[in-house]
């Protein structure tokens, strides 16, 4: 049976310093949520807070409606798999594992088959008897969750757990942290600065900054409909293009935008700043150089730079006013440096944000 | 018939490699210098000399007789004071090291929690080291644990009549453990940067599974800080044995009352500048070099069973 965990108004502060400004946030039983955000913004003190590793200086914690704000760490039903793996140097991969098994006074005969069968799940039998010393990066952290399996916790937490590992492997490792929460089912929390792996492997993504929760939601849900300039340009890789542009007139169902000495008019009202200032945003992915498809014309753009990636072509190009505008095209494409293209969106797909950053 | 004259030949220095080490290096070895004339001079050539005299009669006035293994032979046989004298130092080595390493840490553990004025403490704890194997010091604790001394005087404030710690021979030698514990300081400094490379995880991690501050200590602290443990037990042990000022002092040289500080190097002291019996004197030496040496060689064989090296 899984767990809900709610936040309402959490506050942090260290010393004068406040952190985490009145939280809220309710995460559902069951739920894979991961707290994304730059370095500093208070991701991992919450999941910190959340473990009783951090005391929490106001508002509530509950986890299945219960208050946990006085609770110790040991009495929460959860398990926290840490970046550095914290694995013991001078224990075995085994009595890694058995550790807390032990420590809550559990028999020999009792801990081995728990051992044995988080072991069997993260395919690590063959490596029980040797010392983190001579595992890879990847076998560490497999042990790490192994150590939170063996808890059989209500909720897992991870903080930052694949930041040491290659690439690669890191793709790996999310694959399977995805495969453990689907048949594990438990409630999993889980924070990286990674917007990929939020992407990939949330089913709600909490987005932070400064101690403040931009937006949550589903990953989907935060790529199209971003709350704000800052959700919209640390979701999506490569990030979305953010240009200066102005309302020269709008009503009810259009609004017509100048921007780099183009008119683009977008089938959507929009209410200008007083002096018709807005930024407009438009993700790399939905700008074509070719027409249809419900597609506007929106630029002549000068191209400075192509990436040609194989499954993706990466134009770095430049508008008349000089703004920068990158163009993200399926496929491999011939297009020389220095040429101009013509440039065409969806107006769907176009996002407008007033002078606070707030989408309009 | 036309002659080629072949190019001069790159410079290939002469002679042995020796040679062409010491050419290329001679100015690492001119730096060198200093510590091969101490080490050879002051170290390692009285070392064999006093090797040499250990199997002589040597009594500083008149030439050094070649005797054999007879210094060693009543060392072995025929010496009471020799066998007190072990007894003595195995049982201040046994006692004081365990102690003051313990104490050590103890203090090194109260530190590394983050208090404020943290270099003030280290200083202060510290001090005792840098003062503790002086005369003066010595000289002080003579006078503190002397019959009318301020140990005494604090315990008749609680009506306890303290004996004579340092007259009594079944106290003295313990005045002598308790000034050793006393000078913990080098040990803890070593304890509190062993405790600081303790990565905050691990106890985040055991805290979580459930572990009290006790079990964190047997199961975490004190595993990770085996090799420092190690070090400073190697350090402490050799020291000990060597340990001379604080007996001398208290004892005024005698080693008493009843040989009960009777230390191993009081008595070698005793015998090469007493009864300048340095061949004799000089056989104990290498005695004393032998029993460290198996001390040490001890430590390091067991070390693989109880010392964890992270890599």
């Amino acid at each position: 049976m899984s767990t809900s965990v709610t936040l309402s108004k959490v506050r942090k502060h260290f010393g004068s310093v406040q952190v985490i400004h009145g939280i809220d946030l309710s995460i559902d039983p069951g739920e894979f949520t991961v707290f994304v955000g730059p370095s500093g913004c208070g991701k991992s003190t919450l999941l910190r807070m959340i473990a009783g590793l951090e005391p929490i200086s106001g508002g509530e914690l509950r986890i299945d409606q219960e208050l946990m704000n006085e609770v110790p760490a040991a009495k929460r039903g959860i398990a926290m798999v840490f970046q550095s793996y914290a694995l013991y140097p001078h224990m075995s991969v085994y009595k890694n594992l058995a550790f807390g098994l032990e420590t809550a006074g559990m028999k020999k005969a009792e801990v081995a088959p728990r051992v044995r069968r988080a072991a069997e799940i993260l395919q690590i039998e063959p490596l029980l008897d040797r010392k983190p010393k001579q595992l890879s990066g990847g076998q560490r952290q497999r042990v790490a969750i192994g150590r939170a399996i063996v808890r059989e916790p209500r909720i897992f937490l991870f903080d930052e757990p694949l930041s040491n590992l290659d690439a690669e492997l890191r793709v790996q490792m999310r694959v399977e942290i995805a495969k453990l929460h689907r048949d594990l089912g438990n409630t999993m929390i889980y924070v990286t600065h990674d917007q990929v792996e939020a992407m990939t492997m949330a089913d709600k993504i909490v987005v932070l900054r400064l101690g403040h929760v931009e937006q949550a939601g589903a990953p989907l849900d935060l790529y199209n409909n971003p709350a704000n300039r800052f959700v919209a340009g640390f979701i999506g890789s490569p990030k979305m293009n953010f240009l200066d542009a102005g309302v020269e007139g709008a009503d009810a169902s259009s609004a017509a935008i100048r921007i780099g000495g183009e008119k683009v008019v977008l089938p959507r009202h929009a209410k200008g700043t007083a002096d018709g200032k807005v930024e407009f945003g438009v993700r790399p992915e939905h700008i074509t150089i070719a027409g249809g498809d419900n597609r506007i014309p929106f630029a002549k753009v000068k191209v400075d730079l192509v990436e040609n990636l194989g499954g993706q072509t990466l134009l770095y190009t430049t508008l008349a006013d000089g703004q920068n505008l990158t163009v993200s095209l399926e496929g491999q494409r011939n297009i020389q440096v220095g040429s101009s293209v013509d440039t065409f969106v969806d107006p769907a797909s176009c996002h407008l944000f007033d002078a606070d950053g707030q989408v309009i | 018939m036309t002659t080629i004259a072949s190019p001069a030949s790159p410079y290939v220095p002469t002679g042995g490699r020796f040679a062409r080490a010491l050419s290329r290096n001679g100015a690492g070895y001119m730096f060198l210098l200093p510590w091969f004339i101490g080490f050879f001079g002051l170290t390692a050539g009285p070392a064999l000399v006093s090797l040499y005299l250990s199997f002589t009669n040597f009594d500083l006035l008149t030439e050094p007789r070649w005797i054999g293994t007879a210094n060693y032979v009543r060392i072995a046989t025929a010496d009471p004071r020799f066998v007190a004298s072990i007894q003595v130092t195995f049982f201040y080595v046994l006692l004081s090291v365990p102690l003051k390493l313990a104490f050590a840490l103890l203090v090194a553990m109260a530190l590394n929690r983050g208090m404020k004025g943290l270099p003030w403490y280290r200083a202060i704890f510290y001090l005792p080291s840098l003062l503790g194997t002086s005369v003066a010091i010595a000289v002080l604790w003579r006078q503190l644990f002397a019959g009318n001394g301020l140990v005494n005087s604090f315990l008749a404030n609680f009506g306890i009549q303290g004996p004579s710690w340092i007259s009594n021979p079944d106290y003295s030698l313990y005045t002598l453990v308790v000034l050793s514990v006393w000078q913990f300081g080098s040990p803890m400094i070593i304890f509190l940067a062993g405790l600081r490379q303790i990565p905050q995880d691990m106890y985040e991690a055991a805290s979580l599974d459930g572990a009290s501050k006790w079990r964190q200590f047997w199961k975490i602290t004190l595993p990770l800080l085996t090799p420092v443990v190690f070090f400073n037990a190697v350090v402490q042990t050799i020291e000990a044995f060597k340990a001379f000022t604080p007996a001398f002092i208290i004892s005024g040289g005698t080693g008493g009352p009843i040989n009960s500080t009777l230390f191993y190097t009081l008595y070698l002291y005793q015998e090469a500048f007493g009864f300048f019996r340095m061949g004799y004197a000089s056989a104990l030496a290498w005695i004393l070099l032998v029993i460290v040496a198996l001390f040490t060689a001890f430590s390091f064989l067991t070390a693989r069973y109880w010392v964890h090296y992270d890599d």
